[in-house]
């Protein structure tokens, strides 16, 4: 999978969409969703994946267009290509939904996660975990004698690949906004 | 002009202005202003009910009798909960319904204040949409929003509800004009590429078939006629589900009547034999399709309906047309026609040759008795006697829905209310009110079970209070009869439960009602007790006591496919396999 979580044979590489309709590969989707910000909006998202069965990997949203009381709504979910196609033509269909995007096979995208970790450490394993936060780009934004709480923007891979490195030197807490994307150029 | 006036007045106002003529409802504490504005007019007539639950099912038949959206009004907490049946059952037989429910005083809200119930959240997956209004500035444009959402698209049910101090407060009325509505417009046009292959696949189908449900009597009357058209210049054959029945006249020479679990040989082998399959305003239930892997293996599928959800969902199609059936079949005669109304005619003289045969195993054959009424005879004769009358048919849930959907003929749409979806018993009374306050000449039977009846039997009350002079037609068993069928089919014949047991003496309890009680046993007094029924002025409660162990044939085990259709009780030995019994 590249980091865009586009899955081979997808059809945002192709003109055509070569996936076999049949076949029960489970897919990973980042849709985005324009709803009004109107109360019970987020239950009435949230209600849907949980009533017919479908998964949320993760999900974000907030207000993005105050003026026209828009909000967005990122999510991540898995599914077979016909689970993908129900869920959007589910969502498309309720009534304060905008728009329904497909990150995922509309064309390029970009997907940013921003994570806090806090490790706990002293001597050696102190040092290690402030020379990998370094090399993953990662701030430190609270330190203590014995803990730091590093904060860092990045694709769900990089913020995995984080946490496992900082689990043996001392990882105690771990928060993570959920995605964030958006389609590349205009 | 602006107009100020309080919320109870408003939602009156909105009614009116929305052209509603009547309301069914129950009064409560959390809706008290409302009715006390229904009290000081005269234009929207309200119908007292016994149960809200009779109250939805009644704005159901209203509806679907009708084509507009039916209105109920409930109060608060428990009222609003014994809502909730109804407005599911309208969602899944997408029936456009308004309820509008009471609320606490909107300070109370979230105290667990009395009579309090988070009435949004509780129906939020049980309508199409629904609002909670905090501020009467926006009571009349959400009750005007709801109408448009109602009646838009696929049709379904709505519920606006309204604490009781926005009730009372005073604000600006926004008149239907005025209501924003632009960003819910679904798409009722269909796309003329799909259009154009739908039409050529037309043209050169060896073995066609129109698979035709609910959709198209949704679509408006229109639809039916131009459905018709298509039938009669294709000469394709036509079937329908449960849903559409009358959406084709049965007395037409292409119907092949109902498909699905109990529907016909002829149709469920069309279904599985044909080479093109045109489905319109259906949704491949489970009920139709019967095992997916095995449906229709040889066809290709048009698929045509409003909601993109349906396409795909269930069963690939080759050519998805999202959009109103009346459109979509508009454009799509216009073309065929155009194009020189070509059929595959040696094709289809074939395959009428094969439906012949099919249709001559006369799947509905049931032996008879004179001593005992058969519940297929006894439709056969309300049917015969009740022919070329302005009738409506409601049922309840079970066998006697079944037979009354093979025994009744329905010659166009609107006519036959019944629950699909959800399968609720307990629908067909009220529903019959419903549908007989909105037709107060018409003939309204519902055809009942004994077990079904009892669940909203209520309403008999409404019924006499209202003078709706509904003939409730109940073929007692005495079981809990489709339970029972399951039973003896699929579980060893251990009847577990589905005996009715300690059943009221319905004459008496037609007398304690004040309306007309039959009881009729012998089938040589069948016809002259119908005809009884039908010649009282009033509510009828006719008790026709029928075998108790008769089967409803054909039936297609759940998770078999077509072909493999018991059509008596001689077929039935061991054929229902242990995953079958796993299925409901
Ligand atoms: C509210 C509700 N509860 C339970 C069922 C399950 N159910 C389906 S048919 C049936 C028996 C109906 O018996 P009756 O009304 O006497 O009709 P019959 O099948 O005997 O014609 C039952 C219990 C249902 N459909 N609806």
């Amino acid at each position: 999978m590249s980091p865009l979580n586009i899955k081979k044979g997808s059809s945002s590489h192709s003109a055509y969409d070569l996936r076999d309709p049949n076949a029960v590969v489970i897919e990973t989707h980042t849709l985005a969703v324009v709803v009004d910000n109107e109360s019970g909006v987020l239950a009435r998202v949230i209600g849907l994946f949980s009533g017919r069965g479908y998964n949320i990997d993760s999900l974000t949203v907030a207000e993005t267009d105050h003026a026209s009381h828009l909000s967005r709504i990122t999510v991540v979910t898995t599914g077979t290509p016909q689970v993908i196609e129900q869920i959007k033509a589910q969502l498309a269909r309720m009534v304060p939904v905008h728009e329904v995007h497909d990150l995922t096979t509309d064309g390029p995208a970009v997907q940013r996660e921003l994570a806090l970790f806090k490790v706990s450490g002293k001597g050696e394993a102190r040092i290690e975990a402030l020379q990998l936060a370094e090399i993953f780009r990662a701030n430190v934004v609270d330190s203590t004698l014995g803990s730091f709480v590093f904060e860092m923007t990045g694709t769900p891979e990089k913020i995995d690949a984080f946490a496992d490195l900082m689990r043996p030197l001392g990882l105690l807490e771990m928060a993570r906004t959920g995605v964030a994307a958006l389609s590349r150029g205009v | 002009m602006t107009r100020q006036m309080t919320g109870a007045a408003m939602v009156v106002q909105a009614l009116k202005d929305q052209g509603v003529e009547v309301v069914f409802g129950y009064p409560g504490g959390a809706v008290l202003p409302i009715y006390d504005e229904i009290f000081q007019q005269n234009d929207i007539r309200h119908i007292l009910v016994r149960h809200e639950q009779g109250a939805v099912h009644m704005a159901e038949g209203y509806a679907r009798s009708t084509g507009k959206v039916g209105v109920a009004l409930v109060t608060s907490g428990p009222g609003a909960t014994n809502a909730v049946t109804g407005l599911v059952d309208a969602l899944m037989d997408s029936i456009p319904i308004l309820v509008i429910s009471g609320q606490v005083p909107t300070f109370m809200i979230g105290t667990d204040g009395f009579q309090e119930a988070d009435t949004v959240g509780i129906t939020r997956p049980c309508t199409k949409h629904n609002w909670l209004v905090k501020d009467t500035e926006k009571l009349s444009e959400v009750i005007h929003q709801a109408f448009h959402v109602s009646r838009s698209g696929r049709p379904g049910p709505v519920l606006v509800d309204i604490p009781k101090d926005v009730q009372f407060a005073t604000g600006t009325y926004t008149p239907m004009e005025k209501t924003r509505t632009a960003h819910y417009q679904p798409r009722v046009q269909g796309d003329p590429e799909q259009i154009l292959r739908m039409v050529e696949l037309m043209e050169t189908a060896e073995r066609p078939v129109f698979y035709t449900g609910g959709g198209v009597i949704n679509s408006g009357p229109k639809a039916s006629q131009l459905l018709r058209e298509f039938v009669a210049e294709t000469d394709f054959p036509i079937t329908s589900t449960l849903m559409g029945l009358g959406c084709y006249p049965a007395s037409g020479k292409n119907w092949l009547g109902m498909l699905g679990m109990h529907g016909l040989y002829e149709a469920n082998l069309a279904m599985h034999g044909c080479d093109l399959m045109i489905n319109i305003g259906a949704r491949f239930d489970d009920r139709i399709t019967g095992r997916i892997k095995d449906f229709s293996p040889g066809s290709k599928k048009i698929h045509v309906d409003i909601d993109p959800s349906s396409i795909n969902k269930v069963i690939r199609t080759d050519v998805p047309i999202i959009g109103d059936v009346t459109h979509v079949l508009e454009e799509a005669l216009k073309l065929w026609r155009a194009r020189g109304r070509k059929t595959n005619k040696a094709g289809l003289t074939q395959w009428w040759g094969r439906i012949a045969e099919w249709r001559s195993v006369k799947c509905l054959t049931y032996k008879n008795s004179d001593k005992i009424i058969k519940p297929q005879y006894a439709l056969e004769r309300l049917e015969a006697l009740t022919k070329g009358m302005d009738r409506y048919i409601t049922t309840e849930v079970g066998q006697h829905q079944m037979w009354a959907a093979q025994f009744l003929g329905f010659e166009g749409p609107n006519r036959w209310m019944t629950s699909g979806g959800l399968g609720t018993m307990g629908y067909g009374l009220p529903a019959s009110i419903g549908v007989q306050v909105a037709h107060p000449d018409a003939l309204v039977i519902n055809v009942a079970g004994d077990a079904s009846w009892l669940m909203n039997m209520q309403e008999m009350g409404t019924a006499m209070q209202f003078r709706t002079p509904v003939k409730q037609f109940i073929l007692n068993n005495e079981r809990l009869g489709m339970v029972r069928q399951w039973q003896e089919l699929l579980h060893g014949e251990r009847y577990s439960q589905s005996w009715s047991e300690s059943l009221p003496d319905f004459v008496k309890l037609a007398d304690a009602f004040g309306c007309k009680g039959i009881q009729c046993k012998d089938p040589a007094d069948l016809d002259d007790a119908i005809r009884d029924m039908l010649a009282y002025d009033g509510p009828v409660i006719f008790d026709c006591l029928v075998e108790k162990h008769e089967n409803c044939f054909p039936m297609i085990p759940s998770g078999k496919p077509h072909n493999e259709m018991l059509l008596g009780d001689a077929d039935t030995q061991g054929v229902i396999g242990a995953k079958g019994a796993v299925l409901v």
